[in-house]
């Protein structure tokens, strides 16, 4: 680690101007950014905690029925209380290990949208929005590649509204060392059609798979999952190579589908 | 009733409480007023010549107190090597330098190149940034057949990249004329793939040194402290015994990983004195993964002959060995002699052949891991057998059976001799636990859910105890294998056993005191042991091999039996009987056919004031040494089975039950063998499914992480009800006083051929022709298997 200041401001509004400065960074839960660090792969000079604003944190429900979490809000805390949206709490619930979840929020995992990731396939294939300090961006231009968003440099999420499907379900194929997602699919069923987010698979990050919500749109079954995708563009590394990546997404969600309530 | 103290008792760990409570004292844990840190500038290049390294910066910066690179080392020695094997025209093996840090050329990602003494961690690690490097980056060497085969050679002054070309066991002509003569021959080629220990703490180095009396002290986190002392004092810094103490306190696993000596240990003991200043170094995991000696790394073809009646006629195979960039402390041994005497397994074989290419290149030193060549052996030998079986429509546990060796002792083809066994025991055991009879139900069962249900047996022997002194130097070995022990008894009666062997998980602290309690009749609470600092214990060649209880152990129990002829003689002279008519039992001396008694607390008092002692005769005091040096290897042996679900959707592997039935000969604390041989197992079950240290071909090591290691969890066991491991079955060891054989390793060797044993089972369960399956049998790995 190399030395930095730390501000842990009570509001949004004092967190966007501790950002402002040079070289500034957000401290979420700390569960990716700190081993980071620890490895000196990088050197903010002011971290910004988000951890004592309390306006960030939290589970309710939205006026328009939606879910609102709030973007401070840890994987604990959504998989203990966000009960309205069974596939989302239980999604979170096998976020890492619990001392990861007990650190690390829903905010930290958006914003840094890991390609293995699991949140961003729930975001993505609920049709979420993230809310920030600024403005309000649907999922569906929010996600902008492997570790790339549409946030800009010191935007904070303060809030993530999940429409809540008639079913859902996430199914998570795990990498067998980190335990991340080797692939995931999200699909939910909302009264005007399927979403399917695909998580750990593509080099492009998280995406929707276009055939299947079209399939499952007209006929919401596992029989109507199409052949899985081709390997082309999907991630090959040392756990597994992109046609059994393409091959764990046909089958993911086939599963998800089954299994969504 | 089982008992609660003594030999038999399954005495809960006493130090447990200090570990579970946080009271350890890990080398980490220490620290030297003044100490000054340490931070490595490693490669991250597999390969290169360091042109320069340009230091001048970075010796300007905040808190450094000196820059060392490998011209400070030009005088010093290098790392020794303490095996030296003689290869197949009776050459002697090739054995280039092991500078401390690099000197002219970088030879694996993670070589040390310069090291940053400073006030603190965070300032030798800015300094090191600021070093300059000049590197040529040379061809990396990371296969092993392209390393022999010729291109780049990882050290320039050597003629190869191949350390030894070695045959062992029955001669050419025999082996040869048996395959021509066989009804059946099996062919496998297979890997053992290279594995990283991952102890729970990373290793630790502290150096320190005084002036005042010109001694220097080295805090370490080894499995054996004396051996440290031995090759770092004489081999490489040039310090005598009596100049240096080496100080292994509480350490957090082994596994083999710290039985070498390393750079690290050399470097903090010659910077201390160099900067008159504690020098203290902590890796971290990243350091772990790319300095800590790796283990396994074999590429193997191996053939079996059968005759018509399928009686095993010879065994044949070919390995290359990797030895990564420079030979680790014990890495020649490892293919070689714990390798091939073990190649004849639990079979009457008459012909074994063993050949073993070492080989050199750009990667982390491989030597020994938890089995240490063993494992290989056993994978090979119980992996062409199960597919002989498979190929010739037998039952693989008949099979194993007709072909076991049944009378002891039995003079291997390959050098060692059995003394004692029951292999149809243990697999009669075996049976019995994994229910065989009722497979077949759950099997179909397995089905039903859209499961493919598989059973995997598997049979192993392993020679432990290690090891017989004049056998090992014959064999190369550069050191003696025996062990020593102090037996202190106090005034008061308590009493210190000061071992040569260094408990690093194995419960020694609790196992060793049942030991001496049981043969003195006293509370084992009287008795502790201490271990891990040469000024305090007589001498020892510490911990690995399965070796504490049976080489160390009898040290012990020889010592108590000088103590014992001792204290009778006091005895005698307090009863005023002779000294043959004196018997202890239950802590009590008594004169034979009388109710004329002493407790032991009575002559012990009096052996440390002899005010009513036969002093003309005995010494007062009552200390004991025995050295002890074993007479041959000892060799557990057992028959092992699991049974695997494989999700023929996804290909992943659902280990649903897993049974062991192990020959450990007489065991001290049965709860603490099953403790260890559940670890094991643990560990076997991780390198079949999980664990792969994978370099790329560039020599960059791609799996350095947690992240990107798979180490196996609770969650990747049977649970508890199916996870059963049995030592019931106990032929005592014929050579040694407790009758042991050790059962550290055990786990470790017997698994992995088990559980793949089960994957290819099931596999044709469900009609796929797959003959085998490396390691580890990820998903992937069986998914493509199931579907070409
Ligand atoms: C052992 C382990 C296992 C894990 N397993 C999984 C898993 O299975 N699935 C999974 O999805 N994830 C997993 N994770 C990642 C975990 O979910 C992290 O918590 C998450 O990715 C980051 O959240 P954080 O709050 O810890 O963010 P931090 O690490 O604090 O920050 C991450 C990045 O986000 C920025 N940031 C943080 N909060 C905000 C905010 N509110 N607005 C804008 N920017 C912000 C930071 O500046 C930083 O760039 C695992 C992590 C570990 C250590």
């Amino acid at each position: 680690m190399y030395s930095f200041d730390m501000e842990s401001p009570s509001t949004v509004a004092d967190a966007a101007k501790a950002l402002g400065q040079d070289e500034a960074q957000a401290l979420g839960g700390g569960q990716t950014l700190i081993p980071t660090l620890k490895q000196r792969l990088a050197s903010p000079s002011v971290l910004v905690s988000l951890a004592g604003i309390a306006e960030m944190k939290g589970v309710c429900t939205a006026d328009d029925g939606s879910l609102a979490i709030g973007g401070g809000t840890t994987h604990a805390t959504v998989a203990a209380e966000a009960g309205a949206y069974a596939a989302l709490a239980a999604l979170a619930g096998n976020i890492g290990d619990p001392a990861v979840r007990n650190r690390g929020t829903i905010g930290g995992s958006l914003a840094n949208n890991d390609p293995s990731a699991c949140y961003p396939s729930a975001a993505l294939g609920s049709g979420a929005t993230i809310v920030t300090n600024k403005r309000e961006i649907a999922a569906d231009d929010y996600f902008q590649g492997m570790f790339a968003t549409a946030l800009d440099e010191g935007e904070i999420i303060t809030e993530v509204r999940f429409p809540v499907p008639e079913k859902a379900s996430y199914m998570k194929f795990e990498q067998p060392a980190s335990r991340f997602a080797l692939v995931g699919v999200f699909v939910a069923k909302y009264a005007d059609g399927v979403r399917v987010a695909v998580t750990g698979a593509s080099e492009e990050g998280v995406y929707r798979w276009s055939e299947a919500e079209a399939a499952l749109s007209a006929n919401f079954s596992a029989d109507a999952v199409p052949a899985a995708p081709s390997g082309d563009g999907m991630i090959s590394d040392l756990h597994a190579s992109g046609d059994y990546r393409a091959h764990l997404v046909g089958v993911m969600t086939k599963r998800a589908v089954a299994a969504a309530s | 009733m089982p008992k609660d103290q003594g030999i038999g008792a399954s005495t809960k760990r006493r130090e447990d409480v200090r570990f579970l409570t946080g009271a350890g004292n890990y080398t980490d844990d220490i620290n030297v007023h003044g100490q000054a840190y340490v931070h490595f500038l490693r490669s991250d290049v597999a390969h290169g010549t360091i042109n320069g390294i340009n230091t001048s910066a970075a010796e300007g910066m905040p808190g450094v107190v000196r820059i060392f690179t490998g011209a400070d080392f030009e005088g010093v020695g290098g790392l020794p090597c303490g095996w030296q094997v003689t290869d197949k025209n009776g050459e002697p093996m090739q054995e280039p330098a092991h500078p401390v840090l690099a000197q002219g050329k970088v030879r694996h990602v993670g070589d040390p190149i310069a090291a940053v003494v400073a006030d603190s961690l965070e300032e030798a690690r800015n300094a090191a940034e600021a070093i300059e490097l000049d590197i040529t980056e040379l061809d990396p060497v990371v296969d092993m057949k392209a390393a022999v085969a010729g291109g780049a050679k990882v050290h320039d002054d050597l003629s190869s990249n191949l350390c030894y070309d070695w045959q062992f066991g029955s001669e050419t002509e025999a082996v040869e004329k048996a395959f021509a003569e066989a009804a059946h021959v099996t062919t496998l080629e297979l890997v053992n793939q290279r594995m990283v220990a991952n102890p729970m703490e990373p290793r630790v180095a502290v150096g320190d040194y005084s002036r005042a009396n010109d001694e220097s002290t080295l805090y370490t986190t080894s499995q054996n402290p004396h051996v440290i002392r031995l090759l770092m004092g004489a081999f490489v810094l040039g310090i005598p015994e009596h100049k240096l103490r080496v100080v292994a306190p509480d350490v957090g696993g082994g596994f083999g990983t710290k039985i070498f000596h390393y750079a690290e240990e050399a470097f903090c003991t010659f910077a201390a004195k160099a900067c008159n200043r504690a020098v203290k170094w902590t890796a971290s995991r990243s350091e772990a993964f790319m300095s800590d000696a790796h283990g396994r790394d074999h590429v193997t073809t191996i053939k079996l002959a059968l005759d018509k009646d399928n009686n095993f006629t010879a065994v044949h195979t070919d390995t290359y060995a990797n030895m990564g960039a420079y030979l680790s402390t014990f890495a020649p041994s490892v293919p070689t002699w714990l390798h091939g005497t073990l190649m004849a397994g639990n079979y009457k074989t008459p012909n074994v052949q063993v050949n073993v290419k070492a080989v050199f290149t750009t990667t982390v030193p491989v030597d020994a891991y938890r089995g240490a060549g063993r494992p290989e052996a056993t994978f090979q030998l119980e992996r062409v057998i199960d597919k002989a079986a498979r190929e010739l429509g037998l039952d693989p546990i008949a099979l194993r059976r007709q072909n076991f060796v049944t009378q002891f002792p039995y003079a291997t083809p390959v050098a060692v001799e059995y003394d004692t066994g029951d292999y149809h025991a243990t697999m009669d055991k075996m049976e019995e636990l994994i229910d065989v009879k009722g497979f077949a139900a759950r099997r179909a069962e397995s089905e039903k859910r859209g499961k493919l249900r598989g059973l995997g047996i598997n049979c192993f022997i392993e020679a432990c105890g290690i090891a017989p002194s004049n056998l090992v130097g014959q064999l190369g070995a550069r050191a003696g294998l025996y062990d020593a022990a102090t037996v202190r008894v106090n005034a008061t009666g308590s009493i210190s056993v000061m071992v040569g062997a260094h408990s690093h998980g194995q419960g020694h602290e609790t196992a060793f005191p049942q030991v001496v309690a049981e043969m003195l009749g006293i509370d084992e609470n009287m008795i502790d042991i201490v271990h891990g600092d040469s000024s305090k214990i007589p001498f020892g060649m510490g911990t690995y091999g399965s070796r504490s209880i049976a080489v160390c152990g009898s040290a012990m129990v020889r010592a108590t039996e000088k103590i014992i002829n001792k204290a009778k003689k006091i005895a005698s002279h307090l009863l005023e009987a002779s000294e043959a008519d004196i018997e202890l039992k239950d802590g009590q001396f008594s004169v034979a056919g009388t109710d004329k008694s002493v407790a032991w607390g009575d002559v012990t008092l009096a052996a440390y004031v002899p005010h009513n002692y036969p002093l003309e005769d005995i010494e007062p005091g009552l200390e004991e040494t025995a050295f002890y040096d074993p007479a041959n290897f000892t060799y557990p042996a057992g028959a092992y089975a699991c049974e695997v679900e494989v999700d023929p959707d996804t290909g992943a592997v659902d280990l649903v039950a897993f049974v062991s039935a192990d020959d450990f000969g007489n065991v001290i604390n049965p709860m603490i063998v099953e403790g260890q041989v559940h670890g094991g197992i643990a560990q076997g079950i991780g390198q079949a499914l999980l664990e792969n240290c994978a370099y790329d071909e560039n020599g960059q090591l791609l799996s350095a992480s947690y992240m990107d290691y798979a180490m196996p969890r609770a969650d990747d066991l049977p649970n508890m009800a199916n996870y059963r491991v049995d030592h019931s079955c106990q032929t005592p060891c014929t050579h040694n006083p407790l009758g042991v054989k050790g059962c550290g390793e055990a786990g470790a060797i017997g698994s992995p051929p088990t559980v793949i044993n089960a994957i290819v089972d099931a596999l044709q369960s469900g009609g796929h022709k797959v003959d085998h399956i490396d390691m580890p049998a990820t998903p992937q790995r069986v998914w493509e298997a199931m579907n070409g």
